[in-house]
């Protein structure tokens, strides 16, 4: 199923602990999604996601009972097939990368205009990653440290194709100007992101989370 | 810090509490102590300032050999009890220079603290008085009743000491594990001077042996009132051990408050006021954002000579100036050279560029540090323009972004075309570290 060629919208939950916000999200969004719950922490969040069985969650990075990451950690042990996109105001290292390496397919700062939003739930739904340029910037960095040597080469390094990719994704670059840019189809850009979400999920490189935390800054 | 300084106060708040913070510290370790020995020796010999009761000597001795001035001045007065510390007293007092007065700037504090102590001197002159009288009780330096005597003053002076309002604040003070070790040791040796002086006045007028049924009576009697009083001691200490934590606590929440009330909750004043125009509000908005930000998460202020920060600088700037919205991303570090701070000012122009008449309603800067060379690509998505129709004699991109790089050793490139938003990307070699 995919939900780019428009035939569907896919089923959301909001899990955010400000009331506010989140039906702020839901006007904004109007019918790009059908959203089908809404939950304020932890518990709820599990329990409203295991009873709808969304397309998507978007998700907060930080809630009341332990955060987006425990979030992550209990759905996605009963639900793998359910996607997550974080969605948060913090810009902070160990936040983007903690909860993209918890299993969300991508990150996204508040301040992300509606549709843009709702371009990235499509994405995301339909099994890609969604990669703010920030959150490129901060991949780049985390495998560029090149001290140590890599334990798994295929994982823990980033080919040039996919540094080229993040580059312009960190420049501001859309899709679609990526692959202009770069000659390629935005299926192949996307495939690239895909792939880098995978390493950065994956990879065991210590430089990674060390690089995170010493990272505590906006 | 990168970001400017949010509207109204809000950043004179928390300077103002950092400022405090040492000052505070000073005055919890002035008075008539010891100055912290420090790595670089003991200072030179001169007349205290601080602290002093009458010339400053016993201070300036007791700075100078690190010791507390207490002990200096109790052997002072010992000598005093032959007449030799008098004379070595009113010497060192003609021959030591006047300890230079540091900087001024702490003004009102110093000046409070430069004024003696007058209920000291009282003491020390009373307890010469004493020491007088007893030598002319006792006659003869060499009595053992007088050392006695002296080691139960002394004993007694310590612990009187202890209990002054002075230290007890400093116990009440976050410092409480130092002092209060120190304090321990303090009070364990004015108890053993008064004992062992207490035990050698009998011992000396021949009463132990009759002492020693009240002495055993009394020290049952100790027992049993220490045994009663302890535990209501330990929970007294308790319990103000949990008040200085409360305190702590409500110190940090009234910060905090101070900090959103001069901040926060000041903007949001203003966009209330300001409703009607949009971009004024979004530019308020950003300007606190970054404001909290960097309170959140503060970044230590000295990295502002490095390329990343400086570019968030830079990007501040000119979003508050022109009330765009700049994102930077920013990946590797160096430190900021005559070339990479040419490029900085090429980067700030073309971003005013940008947010002038782009037309855009965000900008994307985006630096990478690199082994070799250093890229900075400043994107919009405005109107764009058409390349060549610009004039030659426009001074703005030729002059500033692309002259400007050149002149450096750098490149500019331009990429725009109408309607599809402009690219300004700027590249400059490092020059290798030695």
């Amino acid at each position: 199923m995919s939900f780019s060629d428009g035939d569907a919208v896919p089923r959301v939950v909001i899990v955010d602990d400000h009331r506010l916000f989140r039906s702020g999200v839901r006007g904004e969004l109007g019918d790009a999604v059908e959203c089908v719950g809404e939950a304020g922490d932890v518990d709820s969040a599990v329990q409203v996601i295991g009873e709808t069985r969304p397309d998507l969650v978007l998700l907060d990075v930080h809630l009341p009972g332990g955060g987006g990451v425990e979030v992550l950690r209990r759905v996605l042990a009963q639900h793998p097939q359910i996607r997550f996109l974080a969605l948060s105001v913090s810009d902070a290292a160990e936040d983007v990368i903690g909860v993209v390496r918890g299993g969300a397919r991508g990150y996204v700062t508040k301040t992300i205009s509606g549709g843009d939003l709702a371009q990235a739930i499509v994405r995301v739904a339909d099994g890609d990653a969604v990669f703010s340029p920030r959150l490129a910037g901060f991949v780049l960095d985390a495998f560029s440290a090149t001290d140590a040597p890599p334990v798994d080469p295929e994982l823990d390094r980033l080919t040039q194709r996919e540094r080229e990719v993040l580059r312009l994704i960190a420049r501001g670059y859309a899709y679609k100007e990526v692959a202009k840019e770069l000659f390629i189809s935005v299926k192949t850009v996307e495939t690239h992101v895909s792939s880098v979400l995978r390493k950065l999920q994956l990879s065991n490189r210590h430089e990674l989370s060390r690089w995170a935390t010493a990272r505590r800054l906006v | 810090m990168v970001s400017a300084p949010g509207p109204g106060a809000s950043w004179s708040r928390t300077s103002d509490l950092d400022g405090r913070t040492p000052t505070r510290a000073a005055t919890d370790g002035s008075g008539d102590r010891a100055v912290e020995p420090t790595a670089a020796g003991p200072p030179r010999l001169t007349r205290a300032v601080d602290g002093r009761l009458l010339g400053g000597i016993a201070a300036g001795l007791a700075r100078h050999l690190g010791v507390d001035p207490v002990v200096v001045r109790l052997a002072f007065m010992a000598l005093s009890v032959g007449g030799i510390g008098v004379a070595v007293y009113v010497a060192l007092y003609f021959f030591t220079p006047l300890e230079e007065t540091a900087s001024e700037e702490e003004g009102g504090e110093r000046s409070r603290r430069r004024g003696r102590d007058v209920s000291q001197l009282i003491a020390y002159v009373g307890l010469a008085a004493g020491i007088g009288v007893l030598f002319l009780l006792f006659g003869g330096v060499f009595d053992p009743f007088l050392w006695f005597l002296v080691f139960g003053a002394l004993g007694g002076a310590i612990l009187w000491r202890q209990a002054n309002p002075a230290q007890r604040d400093e116990w009440m003070s976050s410092t409480v594990h130092r002092a209060g070790r120190r304090g321990l040791t303090r009070t364990g040796a004015g108890v053993l001077l008064i004992v062992v002086g207490v035990i050698g006045f009998l011992l000396f007028q021949q009463q132990l042996q009759e002492a020693r049924a009240g002495l055993t009576f009394a020290f049952t009697l100790i027992a049993g009132i220490s045994l009663v009083v302890a535990p209501w001691i330990v929970g007294l200490i308790r319990e103000r051990d949990q008040e200085r934590r409360e305190r702590i606590r409500n110190a940090e929440r009234a910060e905090l408050a101070a900090h959103i009330h001069d901040s926060v909750l000041h903007t949001l004043t203003l966009i209330q006021r300001r409703a009607e125009d949009p971009r004024e509000v979004q530019r308020l908005a950003r300007v606190q954002e970054r404001a909290l930000r960097s309170w959140l998460y503060q970044r230590p202020a000295d990295t502002e000579t490095t390329v990343s920060p400086g570019l968030e600088r830079v990007a501040a700037e000119v979003e508050e100036e022109h009330g765009v919205p700049i994102e930077v991303v920013c990946v590797g570090d160096c430190d900021i050279d005559d070339g990479l701070a040419a490029m900085l000012r090429a980067a700030r122009e073309a971003m005013v560029n940008a947010a002038k008449y782009a037309g855009s309603d965000h900008i994307s800067v985006f630096g990478e540090v690199e082994a070799e060379e250093v890229l900075v690509f400043v994107r919009d998505r405005g109107t764009g323009f058409d390349l060549d129709a610009v004039p030659d004699d426009r001074m703005g991109v030729r002059g500033s972004i692309i002259g400007r790089m050149e002149r450096h050793g750098g490149a500019a490139r331009l990429r725009t075309a109408p309607g599809e938003g402009t690219e300004v990307q700027l590249r400059m070699p490092r020059i290798p570290q030695l």
